[in-house]
Parts: C-alpha cells; structure tokens; sequence
C-alpha cells in the first residue's frame, strides 16, 4: 500500500495514503480505516481497581456498568493534564485504560506507582494488541458483514467481546473523528488479517484507508482534543473544556490544587474559534487583539466539512465568550477570527 | 505521470513555458501531490520583480504553507485570479493551471532548467529519497 509515512513520537504512522481531504470527506460521507495501534492499552484487574481508577480520573466511574466506557482525565498533583482516556469496565474487577500513544510510558509509571497501596495488578497490553479504528455512517453495515453479533446492540461508548473475521476482538462504538464508528483491539499478529478483511469488506461501500492527516482534521472538526497540542502538562485543567467532567464530590489526584485554581481562577481558556478571512491559524501563532498579544493558537486547520478555517487555542478568559472577535498573527498578517462554540461540526 | 514536453521544469519543481520573452508559471504535479489538498494561493503582485530561485507567492494545503519559487527572474505581468477562487485546480490539473506569467529579465537563465525529460528522471531521484 502506497501511504506517506512520518514519525510520530517514534512510531512510524502513515500521514495518509491518498490525500488527506479525500480521506476526511470520505470518512464524513461513507467510511475510513485507521491504524491507531500506538494507542496504548494498559490493564487493571484485581479488587481494588475500581478504587484506583476513582483515585486517578478527575470523574466519577463508580456508576459505570461492565460494558461501558467512558472519555476521562488524569490529572498530576499540580492540577495539569497527565493525559485524556478513555475507560473500559470489564468486569467489577478489570479495567481497561485506554491513553494516548504518545503518552503511555509515562501514563502506566504513573498508574503503577500510584496502585503500590492498592490490590491490583497493572499490565501494559500495547505490546500485544493491535487496535482499528472504523469510523464514519457505513461503519456498522461495514463491520456487520464481518461480525458474529448484532452490532446495533452496541450503543455510543459500549462495548462487547466478539469475533470479526473469526478473530477475537474488543469492540468499542467509539471513535476520534466526530462520525458513528468502531474501535476493534485484537491481537497484534492478526493486524494484517483483519487490516484486510476489512479493506474488503468495505469496498463496495466505498472504504478508504486513512492516516493521521485526516484524524487531525476530523477530530478538530469535532472539537476534539489532540494531548501534547491542545492540552499537556502545563495547562490546568480548569483551563480546558474537560473541566467538565470533574467529579468535585470524590477525592482524586490533583483536586486539592484544582480547588485552589478554581477560587483563584485561570487566565486563559481553551476555546474554539473561526478565521473571518482567508488564512489559516495554525499551531503556535499568537492571537491579538490590539496588536496586544492575548492567548496562543494550539490546533488549526481548513475544515475540508464546513470550508472555512477553525481553531483551537488559549485566550485570556475575558476574550474567550463565544462572538467575542479577536485576530491571529499568521505569518505576520493579521487575520480577523472570532470565538465559537465547539464542536465545530455536528453530525 | 510524464510531464509535458512543451514546458521547462525547475529543481523546486515548478513549470513554465515559453511564449516569447514570457514565461507562464506553475506548479508540476509532483509539487502538487506533495502539497496534498491546496485551499488557498497568495498570488504575487502584477508588477512584483521576482527572482530566479526565490519565493514568489506562497500556497497552503490543509497540512502545510509552502512557498512557490520563481523559475526565472523577471517581473510579474499577469496573474491567475481563477485559481484563486479554485486552488483545488492546482490539484485536479496542474499542468493547465498557471499562476502567474513572467516577463523574463535574463534568457541565459533558462538554460539552467531542465526539459521534461530530465525532469522526469529527476523526480524519479526525488521518489526514492522519499
């Protein structure tokens, strides 16, 4: 297969394999494939798992039922992202984390020096397991031909065990694109196999394989977070629309110094916005208003759904109200953009 | 794809023919796939000198802003508005869709580019670096 490939933090990733609008529209109209098996899969089983997790997400999971999933955060002790996730219940006793290739290593440091006081066992799967993502309106009827279960009892952020293919698969209806759509891990020696059974199975209904170039801009369209660009280490929190999802009645890693924040307040906010004029704001350029320097563009593209040019990036919190107009110094041109609710795009 | 063989091609893969002492300009195909999906071209100027081998407009795609490099010194005459409306067509049909016409300062420079011939075995060259 003919793809661009780059080096994403040490993995070698297709960038895509057509071009990247193809690929986005495709995803939007039929249906995309996309390797993510860098993504990092790490295991909790035992009898305090539950309690673990309650210690390092900032949301409460003890409602969750086996076959459930949830998007959750840790924190460190400073109240600064560690990474986004998300949750798998299994059983009362096994958990899956699922977090950002980017950020495993550290992730399961972090997740085991924390379970010392607790009885679980911590396992990283990523060696192992290999994980697809099948995304967009014709993924169920895609995935169908290949499944031995009804796929329409999976509901938005459930998931099953079941063979695809005749390979054992976790079958999550989840994705990073905005789009109706599976994620399928399974054992790495099976990548190909099922890699092409898929591509197969989805010919007629037009399925493309797609790379990171298009994940960027579906998951930005859908005002999805991208961790090391939009949020990382060194931003709170509160700062982030995530900030949503804390649970202030439990204790968590990171709360005492949140709580704190909260009183104090932030700053900045991330926030979603849209250029006025032709341009794109890309990662890193300043945002201005009166020539004054006020927050930092940390995602941006041209959405290839909506045809105009969308964002994400920090603006001090007065700036950040919806409709507030404020300009991007985009290779030193000034370029009029304005504050908007996300997701950008709804479908 | 072979490129055509009525035009002259530079290292920074951009195309021009020769009409008298005019050269119109584009990009090549190779430059175009690299690119990946264009949405916006900053024409230059009519009346902007420009340099051989120097930027003289830039185009983005979704994933990138690239600078286009003029093949020959002269000075800007006329430039292709329809593709600032439809920079997809550098895209779908890079050979047809100039972006500006150059009115050439120095003819000695182009015997510095490379027909299509040569070209194609260069960016054969260019491919396996890839």
């Amino acid at each position: 297969m003919n793809a661009k490939i780059i080096d994403f933090y040490s993995w070698q990733l297709p960038l895509y394999y057509s071009t990247p609008v193809a690929e986005h529209n495709t995803v939007r109209k039929s249906a995309g494939l996309f390797d993510t098996s860098h993504m990092g899969e790490i295991q909790i089983e035992g009898k305090d798992a539950e309690n673990l997790l309650q210690l390092l997400l900032i949301r409460d999971i003890s409602k969750m039922k086996p076959g459930q999933m949830r998007l959750a955060v840790m924190c460190n002790l400073q109240g600064c992202i560690l990474d986004d996730l998300t949750v798998y219940k299994f059983s009362e006793e096994k958990f899956w984390v699922v977090v950002n290739g980017s950020q495993y290593e550290k992730d399961f440091s972090w997740i085991q020096e924390n379970a010392r006081h607790f009885d679980v066992k911590v396992s990283g799967l990523r060696s192992e397991t290999a994980k697809l993502d099948l995304q967009g309106p014709r993924a169920e009827l895609i995935l169908q031909g290949l499944a031995e279960e009804n796929l329409s009892e999976i509901k938005y952020y459930q998931f099953k065990e079941l063979r695809v293919s005749g390979i054992p698969c976790v079958v999550s209806r989840s994705g990073y694109t905005g789009e109706d759509g599976f994620e399928l891990y399974f054992s790495g020696e099976k990548a190909t196999g099922l890699w092409n059974a898929l591509l197969k199975a989805g010919k007629q209904d037009v399925l493309l394989p797609c790379g990171l170039a298009a994940r960027d801009t579906l998951r930005l369209e859908a005002g999805m977070l991208l961790y090391g660009a939009d949020i990382d280490e060194k931003h709170s929190l509160l700062q982030s629309p995530y900030k949503k999802l804390i649970n202030w009645e439990k204790q968590f890693l990171g709360k005492e110094e949140l709580e704190k924040q909260r009183s104090r307040g932030t700053g900045q906010n991330l926030v979603g916005f849209e250029l006025a004029e032709k341009g794109i704001a890309r990662q890193g350029h300043h945002i201005l208003n009166n020539s004054q320097e006020i927050g930092v563009v940390t995602s941006g593209s041209f959405s290839p759904t909506l045809k105009k040019s969308i964002g994400l990036g920090y603006i001090g919190s007065e700036f950040s109200e919806p409709g507030k107009g404020f300009e991007v110094d985009i290779r030193g041109k000034k370029v009029k953009a304005k504050v908007v609710e996300t997701p950008f795009y709804k479908r | 794809m072979a490129s055509p063989s009525d035009k002259k091609y530079s290292k920074e893969h951009e195309w021009c023919k020769i009409e008298g002492d005019i050269a119109v300009v584009g990009i090549t195909d190779y430059a175009q796939k690299s690119l990946t999906d264009v949405v916006f071209i900053e024409l230059p100027k009519v009346g902007q000198k420009v340099e051989r081998c120097k930027p003289m407009c830039s185009v983005e795609s979704v994933k990138s802003v690239s600078d286009v490099f003029a093949p020959v010194s002269g000075e800007i005459v006329e430039v292709n508005t329809k593709i600032e409306e439809k920079p997809e067509m550098l895209n779908k049909d890079p050979y047809n869709s100039w972006i500006a016409k150059i009115k050439l300062s120095n003819k000695d420079e182009l015997n510095e580019l490379m027909d299509s011939k040569q070209y194609d075995a260069f960016v054969e060259d260019e491919e396996k670096k890839d």
